[in-house]
């Protein structure tokens, strides 16, 4: 096999690429949701809570951001079963990729929490509010826009990462450039093309997030 | 848990080395990738500029395992054949020296302009103002986020797995496919994977950070 590229070939097989780039943006986007939100609690929990739980779930996120997606992917989908939990590939996916980045969201949510200037934890305090209503109407919305550019970061990040779910079966962009390749003993056109796809998508993105990020300092006076 | 420790314990650490071996020989691409892409998008030159744009916007705009595949299965295509080790830790260390590449550049603007100008009045030629005043400086500024990306490096290697460099993934995957115990063969890697970042990387990181700063005189 020499390299020859065949437009004829790539035409046919686009079509089937992209329906399965519609699943990859399910893929990152469930998985950011989840993440947003398990972030959100793991921030709060490494807040409140006493010195004990504190450490051990700091040293817990540790875990989760220092070891390789794809193993948590595999130990998941795996090990699951034998304590009599079943998850189809797609959910334990979900749950490890969304895990993942929750450990990386809470560093981020944490940041913008403490952005917070002490002052306005002092006049919740004086207007009497509760911890919760400090939180949800005082701190919460004025740390999310210092925590918006990290948070675009990653969302580039969960999608570059979804390739890896391909590899417990979820039907993918890679899968399906995979099963292309082992049907037609064909690689060059559906991994370049994958890589084309994903270069369309993650560029703009990124370049939308760096635009955000830049308007969000103007509009905060950094 | 003893026992499988016992047994198949030789062949994780097995793994472990060549996840090691991964690691050193990745790191070593993206430092020079990094160094030679960051200082070429700095660079005056229109074709070093853009090319350094390409591979950076290349390899960051796409994903790890992509590239992998490409290299280890498209690029024999263009009578590029590479061994899946060569791929596998060629593969990860460009990924990495992307993203490495504008730290570097980063590291490199944030010398303050004081330091650019001194080096012009002591009338020093722009390449040996970039080696002797702004790249130590640039070194210790860029230090703590390489400590980040090693980490990232690190996860990065096993990856490699998927084209069958036998590293710790790999062996893991191997004995959960001959034994069904899952939880003992993944959870023993991601531990092992966890040890080498907190014990080994972490601290390595951390320690140089100090002695180089100590080098330019600041702690």
């Amino acid at each position: 096999m020499t390299f020859d590229w065949n437009w004829e070939f790539a035409i046919e097989i686009l079509p089937r690429l992209l329906r399965a780039t519609i699943n990859t943006l399910i893929a990152a986007g469930v998985g950011y949701g989840i993440a947003m939100i398990l972030g959100l609690v793991f921030a709060l929990a490494l807040r409140s809570s006493g010195r004990l739980p504190r450490t051990l779930l700091r040293e817990v996120l540790e875990f989760i951001r220092s070891t390789p997606l794809v193993v948590q992917i595999f130990f998941i989908f795996y090990v699951g079963p034998q304590v009599g939990i079943t998850l189809s590939p797609w959910v334990a996916g979900m749950i490890a990729i969304g895990l993942h980045y929750s450990a990386y969201l809470a560093e981020v949510y944490r940041a913008g929490i403490e952005a917070v200037p002490r002052g306005q934890w002092e006049s919740c305090r004086a207007l009497n509010l509760t911890t919760r209503d400090s939180y949800v109407r005082i701190i919460l919305p004025q740390a999310l826009p210092h925590a918006v550019p990290g948070m675009g970061n990653y969302l580039v990040g969960i999608f570059k990462d979804t390739p890896m779910l391909s590899v417990i079966g979820v039907t993918e962009l890679m899968q399906a450039a995979n099963s292309i390749g082992s049907e037609t003993y064909r690689f060059l056109e559906p991994y370049t093309l994958v890589g084309l796809i994903f270069l369309a998508l993650s560029l703009p993105t990124a370049g939308l997030v760096r635009l955000g990020e830049r308007r969000l300092r103007r509009k905060l006076g950094l | 848990m003893w026992e499988f420790l016992q047994t198949y314990g030789p062949r994780l650490l097995d793994g472990a080395l060549v996840t090691c071996a991964q690691f050193i020989l990745a790191a070593l691409v993206a430092c020079v990738a990094a160094l030679a892409a960051g200082l070429g998008r700095l660079s005056s030159l229109w074709p070093v500029r853009s090319l350094s744009v390409v591979y950076i916007e290349l390899f960051r705009g796409t994903s790890l395992l992509v590239q992998l595949y490409w290299i280890f299965f498209v690029l024999p295509l263009f009578g590029i054949s590479l061994p899946k080790f060569e791929a596998g830790f060629l593969s990860v260390g460009l990924n990495v020296g992307a993203y490495g590449a504008e730290i570097v550049r980063g590291a490199i603007q944030a010398v303050p302009r004081g330091q650019w100008e001194a080096g012009y009045a002591l009338s020093m030629s722009p390449a040996k103002r970039m080696r002797r005043i702004i790249l130590p400086q640039a070194l210790v500024l860029m230090l703590p986020p390489w400590g980040n990306l090693m980490i990232e490096l690190l996860k990065g290697t096993a990856l490699v797995a998927l084209i069958a460099v036998p590293d710790l993934m790999f062996v893991a995957k191997q004995i959960n496919g001959a034994t069904f115990r899952s939880a003992e063969a993944f959870g023993a890697a991601l531990v092992i994977y966890y040890l080498l970042a907190r014990v080994l990387i972490t601290p390595a990181m951390r320690g140089l950070e100090r002695a180089m700063a100590r080098r330019l005189g600041r702690a």
